[in-house]
């Protein structure tokens, strides 16, 4: 009896190859004599739209708080208990998923992909956290942002950074959003949330490679004020440069700054700049020299890093499957390799052509030769502009927050004398009036 | 002092002018957005079709256990009592004998209907979508046993790690309204 019903297995196998092979109802369904009736599917429903549209009023309510407590209350406390919050809400209840960072990529998928339909959610967190940067800084990272809270929570023991060393390490993140935004517009991948530290642990589990890297940054951030904004985070470069432009700044004395210099050891981020005066005599003309030298060397550098990325355009092209795919199937054609794999066998199994797997694969090299050679302009000019933002003096009085750097955790109020005055008046004028 | 003060205009403008021009470019960002954007939220989910089981779904998910699980399509199914996607392809006897199961976690349950007929469910506490049972359904059967992302389990990654990882292409977004691609339920083909 089984090796009859084998045989008969094998004969339709056999016959498999004459048929359409999707979809065949080899073996008719049977019509119970019972009256047996077919179960249903079941099909359990996805979590509803709601939860998104209460992540969307938590984002904004949590920002008009944040921007109310650095700016009026001007408390370090209220601020830390606030990203606390926000870290256990955005992190651990809603799995630290979706994010402003990823948000990016959706954002650049929409304008460059017209069958994607951008869910309204990720377009609100990628824009509302960017106007509030134009009118009071970087709120968001200070006190919003899960992956943010999470190191800054850590930080125990800072350690400065050396300037220099902290703009060529910020060097890494400008790359990694230039190659984030070509690898979502080509529709290739979307990296930021692939090597994405610490939804791991959001999410307690994960891949272990990304755990074993956030936990790394962590331990960097016992140190080091949060590694991963300051070197890595794409969108907090979004961030930094809108808030050069923002409204309202950090001003780290309520009154007159009496350059004590506390506030520069608070700052765990290297973003308390000191007093500038005018260049010393014999500096200024050397100092003309170099600003002409780098603002010629500018276009060298985006020329260089365009071919740069140009020649990189084959390598850069892999992350996308179908190019992948084609390398593959390419080399297994032309007897390069020997077996199959199943990208190649399932490429097969849809019966396309290999002329159009490489057509399409030609194509989307074609995107990545431009694509290349702009992400690679795009750090040439990163490199030259921060050589001239390096020669160019900038005058200033008293010791001042680098709007770009400052995440506005409100950790230089406490340190400011003229603040301590302050509190006290104001108790005493609260008692008073009691 | 004329001179500062004009210097000092002339910077106040410019930075006037780029931060109008930021807000501007925010705002073209989201206006592209909300043209684009679609109300429903898409979720991700597998072309039964383009499916190979390859196992890729069982390993790669962020969860710990996979939100992938295999579904039974029952219209579909031939009720055999030599079913391909449930005993191993020689088995010692046609019965629930765990050595002749090809589930490697036991998530399939084979219950008498009547003569010659034999109903296969799925324990999708059990399943961990590695869908061995979908290979052997699919090659030799009527191919109702395929693999779903269940909604109920999946976190909606932004990238679906297990799209990412798969050779075959057949995970895409779908509209959350209509998370699942049934087989023997389609409208389209």
């Amino acid at each position: 009896m089984i090796r009859f019903a084998r045989l008969a297995v094998l004969a339709v196998a056999l016959l498999v190859p004459c048929l359409e092979v999707q979809g065949e109802i080899r073996f008719p369904p049977p019509e119970f004599e019972s009256g047996h009736q077919f179960p249903e599917t079941t099909s359990p429903g996805a979590q509803p739209v709601f939860h998104e549209y209460v992540d969307v009023a938590v984002l904004v309510l949590g920002l008009l708080l944040a921007s109310y407590l650095i700016f009026k209350r001007r408390s370090r406390r209220a601020i830390f208990i606030l990203m606390i919050g926000a870290l256990l809400y955005f992190g651990f209840l809603r799995d630290g998923c979706i994010c402003p960072i990823g948000a990016i990529q959706n954002v650049t998928l929409t304008a460059f992909d017209s069958s994607y339909a951008i869910p309204l959610t990720a377009a609100a967190f990628f824009v509302i956290p960017l106007v509030f940067a134009l009118f009071y800084g970087r709120v968001f990272c200070g006190a919003i942002c899960p992956l943010g809270a999470i190191q800054d929570a850590v930080l125990i023991r800072p350690v400065a950074v050396p300037r220099w060393l902290e703009s060529g390490l910020r060097l890494m993140a400008y790359t990694y959003l230039g190659a984030a935004v070509l690898f979502a517009a080509t529709g290739s991948a979307f990296i930021i949330c692939r090597y994405d530290p610490f939804v791991g642990f959001f999410r307690l589990g994960g891949n272990w490679n990304i755990l074993i890297i956030g936990a790394s940054l962590l331990l960097i951030g016992l140190f080091i004020g949060r590694p991963y904004c300051r070197f890595l985070c794409p969108y907090g470069i979004v961030l930094r440069n809108l808030s050069r432009l923002s409204k309202r700044r950090v001003t780290i004395t309520p009154s007159e700054c009496v350059q004590c210099r506390l506030c520069e050891d608070a700052c765990p981020f290297g973003a308390i700049r000191e007093p500038t005066g005018d260049w010393p005599e014999g500096e200024y003309k050397i100092a003309k020299r170099r600003l002409a030298l780098f603002l010629a060397l500018l276009p060298i550098l985006v020329a260089a890093g365009a071919w740069g990325g140009y020649t990189l355009r084959n390598q850069l092209a892999g992350m996308h499957p179908r190019v992948r795919t084609a390398e593959r199937v390419y080399l297994e054609e032309n007897a390069k390799v020997e077996g199959t794999t199943d990208v190649s066998d399932a490429f097969r199994a849809t019966g396309q052509t290999t002329e159009l797997l490489y057509t399409d694969a030609t194509a989307i090299r074609n995107r990545f030769a431009l694509g290349g050679a702009l992400l690679g302009g795009f750090i040439g000019l990163v490199v030259g502009g921060k050589l001239i933002g390096l020669s160019v003096r900038r005058r200033r009085t008293e010791y001042e927050a680098d709007p770009a750097g400052c995440f506005a955790c409100g950790r230089c109020y406490q340190s400011c004398p003229k603040e301590h005055e302050r509190l006290k008046k104001s108790a005493e004028a609260m008692a008073a009036r009691v | 002092m004329a001179d500062k003060q004009e210097s000092m205009n002339r910077r106040k403008f410019l930075r006037e002018g780029l931060w109008g021009a930021c807000l501007a470019g925010v705002g073209t960002a989201a206006g592209l957005s909300i043209a684009r954007n679609n109300r429903d939220n898409m979720v991700w989910q597998i072309d039964p079709y383009k499916c190979i089981a390859c196992g890729n779904c069982a390993t790669y998910c962020v969860l710990e256990e996979s939100a992938v699980k295999c579904v039974q399509a029952y219209a579909m199914c031939g009720y055999c009592d030599l079913c391909t996607g449930y005993l191993v392809p020689e088995p010692k006897a046609l019965d629930t004998g765990a050595e002749n199961e090809l589930c490697p976690t036991g998530a399939i349950k084979r219950t008498y209907v009547e003569d010659p007929y034999y109903e296969y469910t799925i324990d999708e506490s059990l399943c961990n979508g590695c869908g061995k049972c979908v290979k052997g359904c699919t090659v030799f059967g009527n191919g109702s046993l395929f693999l779903q992302v269940r909604h109920d389990r999946c976190k909606n990654c932004n990238e679906c790690a297990i799209a990412a990882a798969c050779p075959s292409q057949a995970f895409r977004r779908v509209p959350a309204d209509q998370p699942y691609l049934l087989k023997g339920a389609e409208q389209e083909p």
